[in-house]
């Protein structure tokens, strides 16, 4: 058995422009993916997230690289020849038959027997809890349930691999935070690697073992929720998931993993990095809202005065932008959970800010 | 409403269009009943023989020149069309999926035969022929019966080429679109080319595919012009015939012989515009 489920080796792909021109889509893009795994590859669109999925599931070749499945080489091998199968964004049901017929389908290609189609069908049906839905059509159910068709359709197969192609896109947010709970209880029942593409990075972080964060055609960061949050390591991917202030800076000193900072307005940042900065080089800080603290903290690494600019009330948490000197300005989440939630400032008032070292991260990519 | 308020003229306008339109049709098939022999005077319902009324019909039906016109005609038509259907698909899925150097050039050749009068694609048709087969007749020396001439082969083949930008047309608005992801999903859930043709592209273009040649076969039961050109002796199909009846004397026979026309015809469009309808 091979380590991983699949393995993208420095694939590529260019695709003919409107003009004649070659437009790249996937660049170099390398990426293993483990067996049993949830993998999501998360980016805006025309990230390359879609196009690396197709190349896996063989609807595109790429131009370069090769893509491995098990450890095979999958070369030219057409899609009907590959161990994966793929849900796609509009689900794609057959409209001229109906779900029994549509969940049946792949199994008669691969000439299983028919009574125990008949049986495989009943039981996929029943794992996404649409039993006894045979004989109804695809446009007589609603997108949720199309959805778990469409589910039904491709684990009835037992592939190696499923690839999800933005599968709850289409779905309105009450229900796609239920299919998101669903999707992932699915796939440890069944045991099956999942390859999730999305552009939704809440619905990443919430079903995912780990994350490839795309943009432009390369892959920027691989790794597990906690890692991408609390240690991006580019500042494309520190604003991609969650929040984050950049706080403006040349470095002045570092040890170790410790870096001090100098912004605009005289004010010295204390942060962390993973690599080493000459002395003079312009770096951003990251700091996520809700690591800054609103009231002060003695003995915090970074305490500075700034003045409130906005007051905004979002029901569980309460954002405030602070105007720091030098004119940067810094945003801070405190949760509301005091009994009256009155808020902690008002717009003018003067505050004492800190953060610590750890929530500051110095970028420079 | 102010949509009651409806000028008289409009009522009047088109009510004269439907008159101009559809009174001499219904002249025509009331003819087919007249008791005289000529076209011009209506003189009483016929009641001869043993069919009465139906008379002209009867007297058709015995009559093997327009028998024979009506074989050739169908025969003609059955298959102009499945070939026309078969080429045209051929031609509407190749312009849908891909791009290829004289795309838009071979697109745009496509439907000339459309736009283009049709005496001069007979003509060009009626040369086109003459020119082959001489050539081919002279280069391989066949003479008699031997030789390569106009008949009914040649009209197939001309209606087959009309009708083929007609069916390329129908064809590709249902291709227009078509989910491309359902031929994916079939060849994802291991389906290859060709059976995910038969079961699932050809099934959802099927209504198109089917009122595409319904739409071949009414235009080849009609077309005299390019029959005219390319037909040669023992293929003369009806309206041939019927042109050649009106040279002579124009009988209540040629008028029973358009109203059944007129049915078959009605009946086919019907049925295309149903499966048209079901999308």
């Amino acid at each position: 058995m091979a380590e991983y489920a699949v393995e993208l080796r420095d694939i590529s792909k260019r695709f003919p422009g409107p003009s004649g021109e070659l437009v790249t889509a996937v660049r170099n893009v390398t990426m293993q993916i483990r067996d049993g795994e949830f993998f999501s590859m998360l980016g805006p669109s025309g990230c390359g997230k879609t196009t690396s999925l197709r190349m896996i599931a063989g609807f595109e070749l790429p131009t370069e690289g090769e893509v491995y499945i098990h450890g095979k080489p999958m070369g030219k091998t057409p899609p009907f020849q590959r161990p994966v199968n793929t849900v796609f964004q509009n689900y794609a049901l057959f409209p001229h038959m109906t779900i029994g017929e549509n969940v049946a389908f792949g199994l008669q290609m691969d000439g299983v027997p028919k009574s125990e189609i008949m049986a495989r069908v009943k039981q996929a049906l029943e794992m996404v809890r649409l039993p006894g839905y045979e004989k109804r059509r695809a446009r007589q159910l609603s997108g949720g349930q199309q959805q778990r068709v469409a589910l039904a359709r491709s684990l009835v197969k037992r592939p190696e691999v499923l690839l999800l192609d933005e599968p709850l896109g289409a779905l309105d947010l009450k229900l796609r935070k239920d299919m998101q709970l669903e999707l992932k209880k699915l796939q440890r029942e069944v045991g099956i690697t999942f390859i999730y593409v999305t552009h939704d990075q809440e619905e990443a972080l919430t079903m995912s073992d780990r994350i490839a964060v795309m943009s432009g055609g390369v892959t920027l960061q691989v790794g597990n929720a906690n890692e991408i949050y609390e240690r991006p390591n580019c500042k494309f991917v520190a604003d991609f998931i969650g929040e984050t202030n950049f706080l403006q800076g040349k470095v002045t000193e570092q040890n170790g993993k410790a870096v001090t900072l100098a912004l605009a307005g005289g004010l010295t940042v204390h942060a962390e990095a993973e690599q080493s900065l000459a002395n003079g080089t312009e770096a951003s800080v990251a700091v996520r809202p809700e690591k800054v603290n609103l009231t002060g903290h003695a003995g915090a690494a970074n305490q500075f005065t700034g003045r409130i600019v906005s007051v905004v009330y979002i029901g569980t948490d309460t954002y405030y932008g602070v105007r720091l000197p030098g004119d940067q300005l810094l945003r801070a989440r405190e949760q509301n959970d005091r009994p009256d939630s009155r808020p902690m400032a008002a717009e003018g008032d003067e505050v004492t800010i800190s953060f610590s070292t750890q929530a500051a991260r110095v970028l420079t990519e | 409403m102010s949509s009651t308020k409806r000028s008289p003229w409009i009522t009047l306008s088109a009510l004269l269009i439907y008159f101009f339109l559809y009174a001499p049709i219904v002249v025509l098939i009331v003819f087919a009943f007249n008791s005289s022999k000529t076209n011009i005077v209506f003189e009483g319902v016929v009641n001869q023989g043993a069919c009465g009324p139906f008379y002209w019909f009867c007297k058709l039906f015995s009559n093997d020149d327009v028998l024979d016109a009506a074989k050739n005609t169908l025969t003609i038509a059955f298959i102009s069309t499945i070939v026309s259907a078969i080429i045209g698909t051929m031609a509407a899925l190749a312009l849908q999926r891909y791009d290829f150097p004289v795309k838009r050039a071979s697109e745009a050749a496509l439907y000339i035969p459309i736009v283009i009068p049709e005496i001069v694609m007979g003509i060009g048709i009626l040369v086109f022929f003459s020119a082959l087969f001489t050539w081919f007749n002279s280069t391989f020396g066949l003479v008699g019966d031997g030789r390569l001439a106009m008949g009914l082969g040649t009209v197939i083949v001309s209606h087959i080429a009309f009708s083929i930008p007609f069916v390329t047309l129908v064809v590709r608005a249902r291709l227009h679109g078509f989910d491309k992801s359902l031929e994916e999903a079939a060849m994802d859930l291991g389906a290859n080319e060709f059976t995910t043709f038969r079961r699932v592209t050809f099934p959802l273009i099927a209504p198109g595919v089917l009122s595409g040649a319904l739409l071949a076969f009414t235009l080849s039961l009609d077309d005299f012009i390019i029959t005219f050109f390319t037909t040669g002796p023992g293929s003369t199909t009806l309206p041939i015939y019927v042109y050649g009846l009106l040279r002579r004397i124009v009988t209540p026979e040629v008028n029973a012989l358009s109203t059944i026309w007129i049915l078959t015809v009605l009946i086919v469009v019907f049925i295309s515009q149903r499966l048209e309808a079901r999308r």
